[in-house]
């Protein structure tokens, strides 16, 4: 069971966080301040990509939430950063950024401490 | 797509980027912490029974725990619109090091010697993606 829920989270995260980038880069820069969230809602809730974004982060939400439930806090983090491999390839091949050698280094340096994190 | 296209750009980092990095990573940490505290003093396992998340959100820690998590999200979003998603994903990585670190102090989980040699190699894969340029791609549209 804990698996599936790991799974359910690291795939929901990945499409979620695709969908975002993607689509907030076409509706430009936002900020966090009061009225820049209230803006923020409006662009969600007119842009189809980040309303299916959030139905993502929900059933990623959902899982995770189940998953903490039953296993250590210092476990389920990690583990649902396996997302981190998949979205970084997305990012380079979906969304084209350059993902460059010293990029891509710190990124695998980030990934095994996620993992070292994890035993 | 709609007239629009990818342009590649190296766009600097502004401290802007750097304020909404550490406060995601602040709320996002914290919102967890009050999310695993509240679950685990829960009376009943979760399951698979929406009605069981429903009742979960009524305890206050759970209740706050969402909220933090519900900022941490528009503040992520802010974040992706100005910042690549391949930078953002190791940059915001230090949260797993607050994660394990809040963990320890406040749930009582063991943290080993090898769990801070893994948050040393994560502060420095951040110190090295953090020196790259924020935003690599710029979509352009036809008016």
């Amino acid at each position: 069971m804990k698996w599936l829920l790991v799974a359910i989270t690291v795939l929901a995260t990945a499409l979620a966080d695709l969908l975002q980038s993607y689509e907030l880069k076409r509706a430009g820069e936002q900020s966090v301040s009061a009225r820049g969230i209230a803006r923020l809602a409006v662009v969600v809730a007119r842009r189809r990509y980040l309303i299916l974004s959030i139905v993502c982060y929900a059933f990623s939400f959902f899982a995770f939430m189940a998953l903490v439930q039953s296993q250590p806090l210092s476990f389920a983090v990690p583990a649902s950063a396996a997302s981190f491999i998949l979205e970084t390839i997305a990012a380079k091949l979906v969304l084209r950024e350059q993902v460059r050698p010293r990029r891509a280094a710190g990124t695998l340096l980030v990934l095994c401490g996620i993992i070292l994190l994890a035993h | 797509m709609n007239g629009c296209y990818h342009q590649t750009v190296d766009q600097p980092k502004t401290p802007r980027t750097y304020l909404l990095v550490l406060l995601f990573v602040g709320l996002r940490g914290f919102g967890n912490l009050l999310l695993a505290w509240g679950t685990k003093h829960l009376p009943a396992a979760l399951g698979v029974h929406p009605a069981a998340y429903l009742q979960a959100m009524l305890d206050p820690a759970v209740a706050a725990g969402i909220a933090m998590l519900i900022f941490s999200l528009f503040t992520r979003m802010a974040l992706l619109s100005v910042a690549d998603l391949s930078f953002v994903l190791p940059v915001t990585a230090v949260g797993y090091v607050l994660a394990a670190a809040l963990g320890k102090l406040f749930l009582h989980e063991e943290v080993t010697a090898v769990r801070w040699l893994a948050a040393f190699l994560i502060f420095a894969g951040v110190a090295v993606v953090g020196s790259t340029p924020q935003n690599t791609t710029k979509e352009a549209c036809a008016k």
